[in-house]
């Protein structure tokens, strides 16, 4: 037998051991070394979702429906995966709008609605003030059964509050909570002491729940392979691990997990933990996966302790949520039996603190204040200093909610509305789900439509969920439930209009959430948004837009003055504190003293989400508008700066658009140029090239013909040599004139052509036998491969015959080896003539062959130095090539010689006749 | 003045040498080759011919002339970088150089003059201003 007195002793050290950490935490926060500022500090206080009912009532719900305690974890791991963009936001916002409460966050979302934040502050205390009990009851029932030691048959009297410890349990956690909760008003309404406790709570539970795991698994049973096995030789065990069976069906799985989701980011205690608390974005990425392990972890023995139970148990003997206390009691593990007791008062206080608070912030923000601020006798408005009045009420606030709970165990006690709260609770706060996921991602959400919707939401979660359970609690008529009320079978709260064939739970979540989406998308489309709305709607949705802190000055235009701003704030959180406010301000904006700081749009955003934070963003804004001469935004006038911005947005992307196009012009503009530079610079070398040649003949016949007439007596021989030189240069001097011409005349499609049969054998040996004295002279041979008929062609005799000569030419003066060829080849191919002429001489380069057709381009022979031709010969031969529709071109290998081939077209009658 | 027998040049008349001028002719246009060839014999010049800048090379350092005749366009390296080679080969100092060009710029005149040329004459020419503008360099008096 454990005395009374060494539990209450135990109870009591660990709540000490509680403040002693929540001190510390304080401390190191006052002195500006936060000891929660990291990710895993984060992750733990998030683990706050871990409370009593996950501690005994898992294993109590494992007992029951097997794996069905699953979907509760299974929600929050898979709402994990979404954080970085839904909890992202959520932070993100409430940081920038000092949102300190989710009450606040939806008020403030649709236009900072007092009315708004009233009704979910309602929704809030109601659905989770029984919440709250259940924790107490947790307390209460884990105390008297360790009160049995080492009997496990707990006791179900219960005390007069006065004799009770839950009463004095409940007590401190108040005063805790007012401690370290309400130590003083400010805009961030973060509590590192508190924090830091909700952490190591978290660390006892897990500790003290695997602790009794591994007892159970390891020091019961041989491993989890012996639990399992020895349950399934038992049948009505066998039914628990089988989907489907007493697990549930799939459309209970999915509703808890829809509703664990939601659960996981809209409950109170999360939002303040995983939102207000928040002390760095970036904690969040580790979170996401560290979370879902947590869970796990906290969930692996779950099964082991529930079978364990039942099968140490005589069936109905212990209550399966007591197992993880009654099962090391039952062995005598004594100090294990504390642990479990010490681990289950870890996750129910835990709880009980961050709910409290989190309500009682609601409570006082959006509840009581916007009240007492309303009431002009009150003259509050007016008041010099409102922080201790503020205090006061969240003081008053924190020993409502836990009287509250308190009451309403006392009340409850074993009742089925206790028992079952936990999924009561979470359907709750579902409702706010569509008011908050709409708000942070369609703008078109109003107050109107969050208000209908959450009241829809509200009344049938009333009507099909709390009021049943307090009907089968026997607090109303059981009629209630069997018969509908006033007896009309289709308003039967748990089979409304007739659906039938699912959990209450199910039927609860389904109706509720056509009756809240219903109202909110409709009641949102039905009317505009007013300006404050738009502007929030916008601030909200696109928050990652806008981040300066500034952002919602935007839509802000009035008048006030710096001293009623600083007195206005030192009102809310005292005269010091505005004062060290502003002094952050100042730095913030590179002013150099509070003197210099003016009052523009900034500074009362600033000045109002400070106060914010302190009374909730609706109140704020009552407050600044106060003192702030502000001249109101119609929606015509938000539109217009919406509108102006996105024409801004359209006009910036049209000019890029523009300057693109100008970049692209300006990029062909440069390309023509240099074009054009190029045929400059080409005409220049041609001209000097033309120029090069034309003097080159001149300077001989001009050096000879005076040479002649100044020497008479020259021997005839010499004589008649010169007059040779001058003849073969003006000869040269002709040709070279005749080619500036043609070309020029081709071009300008001025030649004349004279087309008709021709035959190319003839043309070849033409053109052989007029450099065969060239070719003699350089000792080339020269190799005819022509056919004896070959298919006459439609072509100009003498252009064809002009483009041989200048081929053969050109190949002879390539020819510089003693051993040079030249082969001339006629044959035919697809309807066509083919020549080509071969020869071993140095080749064309690649970059040659390039250009070597264009006009006044020349082989750059660096060999040679000066071009050997006038550099037309080869635009010459093809454009007159293709005038006759053929082709022309050279295949080389520098230095193994090269081959030009040119086609002539055949007539289509002519290619039968070669054929023959 | 110079009593360096390399430097003496043979219009100084060195007793037992022939007072021959010796002339190079550095051109790849055959027939004005020959022409140049002609007129600058017939005045009893030594004449030797280059056809391109290599040969042109071995024939300066085989004999330093007392005159170039450098074409421009030339193979292989042309009458400007033959200009600067000669101006850079001290042993070359006493060669007069004269430039014979088709390009008839002012720029190119220009260029070649600042190389070092001592004159400059444009294609086609006349044989007689050719022949004073030689006389001229060489110090030569026109023939009575």
């Amino acid at each position: 037998m454990l005395s009374g007195a060494l539990i209450v002793v135990l109870s009591f050290a660990y709540v000490g051991l509680l403040f002693a950490i929540a001190y510390y935490g304080d401390k190191r926060a006052d002195a500006g070394r936060s000891i929660i500022a990291n990710p895993y500090i984060y992750t733990l206080s998030l683990a706050v979702y871990c409370t009593s009912w996950t501690f005994y009532g898992s294993v109590g719900r494992a007992a029951t429906s097997g794996i069905g305690f699953l979907p509760i974890y299974l929600g929050p791991t898979l709402m994990a995966a979404l954080w970085w963009y839904v909890l992202l936001k959520m932070i993100r916002i409430s940081k920038a709008h000092r949102i300190t409460s989710i009450a606040d966050f939806i008020a403030s979302r649709y236009g900072k609605s007092h009315l708004l934040g009233g009704l979910v502050t309602i929704i809030a205390v109601l659905g989770i003030v029984p919440y709250i009990a259940l924790q107490l009851k947790a307390i209460s029932a884990s105390f008297s059964t360790m009160l049995q030691y080492p009997n496990v048959i707990a006791s179900t009297a219960s005390l007069p509050f006065l004799q009770d410890n839950t009463f004095y349990i409940a007590m401190l956690l108040a005063a805790f909570t007012i401690l370290f909760g309400t130590r003083h008003l400010d805009a961030t309404e973060r509590h590192e002491g508190l924090v830091a406790v909700i952490a190591f709570e978290s660390i006892v539970k897990l500790v003290a729940f695997i602790a009794v795991g591994v007892f159970v698994t390891w020091g019961m049973f041989d491993g989890f392979a012996d639990v399992f096995a020895k349950a399934a030789a038992v049948p009505e065990l066998n039914a628990l691990l089988v989907q489907g069976g007493a697990a549930g069906n799939y459309t209970t799985w999915a509703s808890l997990t829809v509703l664990s989701m939601l659960a996981i980011i809209l409950l109170p205690r999360q939002f303040q933990v995983s939102v207000v608390e928040n002390v760095n974005e970036r904690h969040l990425n580790k979170a996401i996966w560290l979370f879902p392990l947590y869970l796990f972890a906290i969930n692996i023995f779950v099964l082991p302790i529930a079978l364990g139970g039942l099968m140490h148990f005589p069936a109905g003997t212990v209550d399966a949520d007591t197992f993880v206390l009654t099962l090391p009691m039952s062995e005598q593990k004594t100090w294990l039996a504390l642990l479990a007791f010490v681990g289950g008062l870890s996750a129910a206080t835990g709880m009980v603190i961050v709910e409290t608070i989190a309500l009682s912030t609601m409570v006082c923000n959006d509840l009581v204040m916007p009240i007492l601020l309303r009431w002009k006798f009150l003259r509050l408005t007016e008041s010099r200093d409102l922080s201790g009045l503020l205090l006061g009420i969240r003081r008053s606030a924190i020993v409502l909610v836990l009287v509250l709970g308190y009451g309403y165990f006392y009340l409850a006690g074993e009742a089925y509305a206790l028992v079952s709260i936990g999924l009561i609770s979470f359907t709750a706060v579902a409702q706010f789900a569509p008011a908050m996921i709409g708000g942070l991602f369609w703008k078109g959400g109003t107050r109107l439509g969050a208000l209908c919707g959450l009241s829809a939401g509200f009344l049938v979660w009333l009507y099909s969920l709390l009021l049943p359970s307090f009907a089968k609690s026997g607090w109303l008529p059981i009629t209630f439930l069997t018969e509908g009320i006033l007896g009309f079978d289709l308003l039967k709260p748990q089979q409304l209009f007739g659906l039938e064939g699912l959990d209450d739970i199910s039927h609860c979540l389904f109706w509720s959430m056509i009756a809240n989406v219903g109202c909110y998308v409709d009641f949102s489309l039905w009317r505009r948004p007013t300006a404050a709305e738009h502007s929030q709607a916008n601030l909200f949705v696109d928050v990652f837009r806008h981040i300066t802190p500034g952002s919602g000055s935007r839509f802000w235009r009035g008048s006030a003055t710096v001293a009623d701003l600083q007195t206005l704030l030192g009102r809310f959180i005292g005269p010091e504190r505005a004062n060290e406010a502003f002094a952050a301000y100042a730095r913030s904006q590179g002013i150099p003293g509070i003197e210099q700081v003016s009052a523009n749009a900034v500074l009362v955003h600033y000045v109002e989400s400070q106060i914010a934070g302190a009374i909730g963003s609706a109140s704020a804004r009552d407050m600044v508008a106060s003192v702030v001469v502000e001249e109101p935004l119609a929606l015509d006038e938000v539109m217009a700066i919406i509108d102006e911005a996105s024409q801004a947005l359209a006009y910036s992307r049209q000019l890029e658009q523009k300057s693109r196009e100008l970049e692209a012009a300006t990029n062909e503009l440069r390309g023509a140029n240099q074009r054009l530079q190029e045929l400059d610079r080409l005409k220049d070398d041609f001209i000097s090239t033309v120029t090069h040649e034309l003097r080159t003949p001149l300077t001989s016949i001009r050096a000879f013909s005076e040479i002649l007439s100044d020497n008479p007596q020259l021997d005839p021989q010499q004589r008649s040599k010169f007059l040779g030189i001058i003849t073969r240069e003006s000869e040269r001097l002709t040709r070279l004139i005749n080619q500036v011409l043609d070309l020029a005349k081709i071009e300008s499609g001025a030649a004349d052509w004279h087309p008709s049969e021709v035959d190319m054998r003839e043309v070849l040996e033409d053109a052989v036998a007029a450099l065969s004295q060239i070719y003699k002279e350089r000792n080339i041979a020269l190799e005819l491969r022509i056919p004896e008929h070959p298919p006459l062609v439609m072509a100009d005799r003498d252009r064809i015959t002009q483009v041989a000569l200048n081929l053969l030419s050109n190949a002879a003066n390539f020819c510089d080896k003693p051993d040079s060829r030249v082969s001339i080849t006629l044959s035919e191919e697809e309807a066509a003539l083919r020549i080509d002429i071969a020869d071993n001489g140095i080749g064309i380069s690649p970059a040659d062959q390039a250009v070597i057709f264009e006009k006044f381009r020349q082989v750059s022979d660096t060999a040679a130095g000066k071009p050997r031709g006038s550099g037309l010969g080869l635009a010459i031969s093809r454009e007159i090539i293709h005038h006759f529709g053929g082709r022309l071109w050279v295949e080389s290998t520098s230095g193994l010689g090269a081959k030009f081939s040119f086609t002539l077209p055949l007539p289509r009658s002519s290619t039968s006749f070669l054929a023959a | 003045m110079n009593n360096l027998p390399k430097d003496d040049l043979p219009k100084n008349g060195l007793p037992k040498s022939a007072p021959v001028t010796s002339v190079l002719i550095v051109e790849d246009e055959e027939s004005i080759l020959l022409s140049l060839e002609f007129l600058l014999a017939k005045e009893g010049y030594a004449v030797t011919t280059a056809r391109d800048g290599a040969a042109a090379l071995r024939a300066l350092q085989a004999r330093p002339p007392d005159l170039a005749l450098l074409d421009v366009m030339l193979p292989l390296i042309d009458g400007f970088e033959l200009c600067r080679l000669i101006r850079e080969n001290p042993a070359l100092r006493g060669t007069r150089i004269m430039l014979v060009t088709a390009r008839g710029r002012e720029a190119e005149i220009a260029r070649g003059m600042a190389l070092g040329a001592d004159a400059y004459l444009t294609k086609p020419f006349s044989t007689r201003e050719l022949m004073d503008k030689v006389r001229a360099l060489l110090g030569v008096p026109p023939p009575v």
